[in-house]
């Protein structure tokens, strides 16, 4: 078990840019009980999708932007490390990946799982987004929309959705 | 994520979220959750540490099979050893540590743009 109490993100970050002026971030705040589609095949019988939520892109890809970018990017499953990159609002929680792309978005450590025969496969493509977007509406309308039709044209399972 | 997670439950979907805030996992109420209580940027282990990383995954990844209720959020028992980074994690002190919002796109080194022009990805006036 953790012997430290978790960090609060959501209050220090806040009093730091009410101190600094701003107007707070508001994340997302669940007033409804969540969703729930159940699980039936055990996990080495199940076709993973991956999304990293860390504006991960691909060498000759376009990179993302930081004014509330709601598009997403496929990403080959079998893309080698040097050829991951991310951009993301917060380039401060980025350099871990920057040198090891494990860290965020875990292709190899995947790959390993399905070799084993722990994980029943994973998707060709895998895909992210750049979570740092203000507008909760755009990502309801535009970014959710959009990774839900590329799972689907993947014909995944499970989704395992990576934050930063 | 929690909003994208719960799009993709609702329409059909299974999902699990990993995340390393877990006051953030916990307001948005994903249908599955694992926390692991690492520094941000970390979510899949430490850079290099492969061991480290099949870890946090198969731990996240084994949980899927075994949780029953919408919202269930567990923690891994993963360690990041030294706990100096919570002290600066946890500051209000400091300034804005975001980059600007600008609306071109923020390459992470100067060669990607031009392998992006490349592939059309970014137009030549881009």
């Amino acid at each position: 078990m953790p012997m430290h109490t978790p960090v609060q993100y959501m209050q220090s970050i806040t009093t730091r840019y009410l101190r600094l002026g701003y107007t707070p971030y508001r994340w997302f705040a669940a007033d409804t009980p969540p969703p729930w589609q159940p699980l039936t095949q055990r996990l080495s019988e199940v076709r993973l999708g991956l999304i990293s939520t860390a504006g991960a892109y691909v060498l000759g890809q376009r990179a993302y932007h930081y004014r509330d970018d709601a598009s997403i990017r496929a990403i080959d499953s079998d893309t080698p490390a040097e050829n991951l990159r991310f951009s993301h609002i917060t380039e401060n929680y980025l350099v871990a990946a920057r040198q090891d792309p494990a860290c965020l978005l875990p292709l190899s450590g995947l790959r390993t799982l399905v070799r084993r025969g722990v994980l029943g496969a994973l998707s060709k493509k895998v895909f992210s987004c750049m979570g740092g977007i203000y507008s909760q509406r755009r990502v309801q309308t535009e970014t959710a929309p959009a990774l839900l039709a590329a799972l689907r044209a993947e014909a995944v399972d499970v989704a395992l959705l990576v934050a930063m | 994520m929690s909003l994208i997670a719960r799009h993709l439950e609702a329409a059909g979907i299974s999902t699990l979220c990993i995340g390393s805030a877990r006051d953030i996992l916990a307001a948005g109420q994903p249908p599955r959750a694992v926390f692991v209580d690492y520094p941000l940027g970390h979510t899949v282990g430490k850079p290099f540490d492969a061991t480290d990383q099949g870890n946090i995954l198969e731990g996240a990844l084994s949980q899927l099979t075994t949780m029953t209720v919408p919202g269930t959020l567990v923690s891994l028992p993963n360690s990041w050893g030294s706990e100096m980074w919570r002290e600066e994690a946890s500051t209000s002190d400091g300034g804005d540590t975001r980059q600007a919002r600008d609306s071109s796109p923020q390459f992470q080194y100067p060669a990607d743009r031009l392998a992006a022009r490349r592939t059309g990805a970014l137009g030549a006036n881009e």
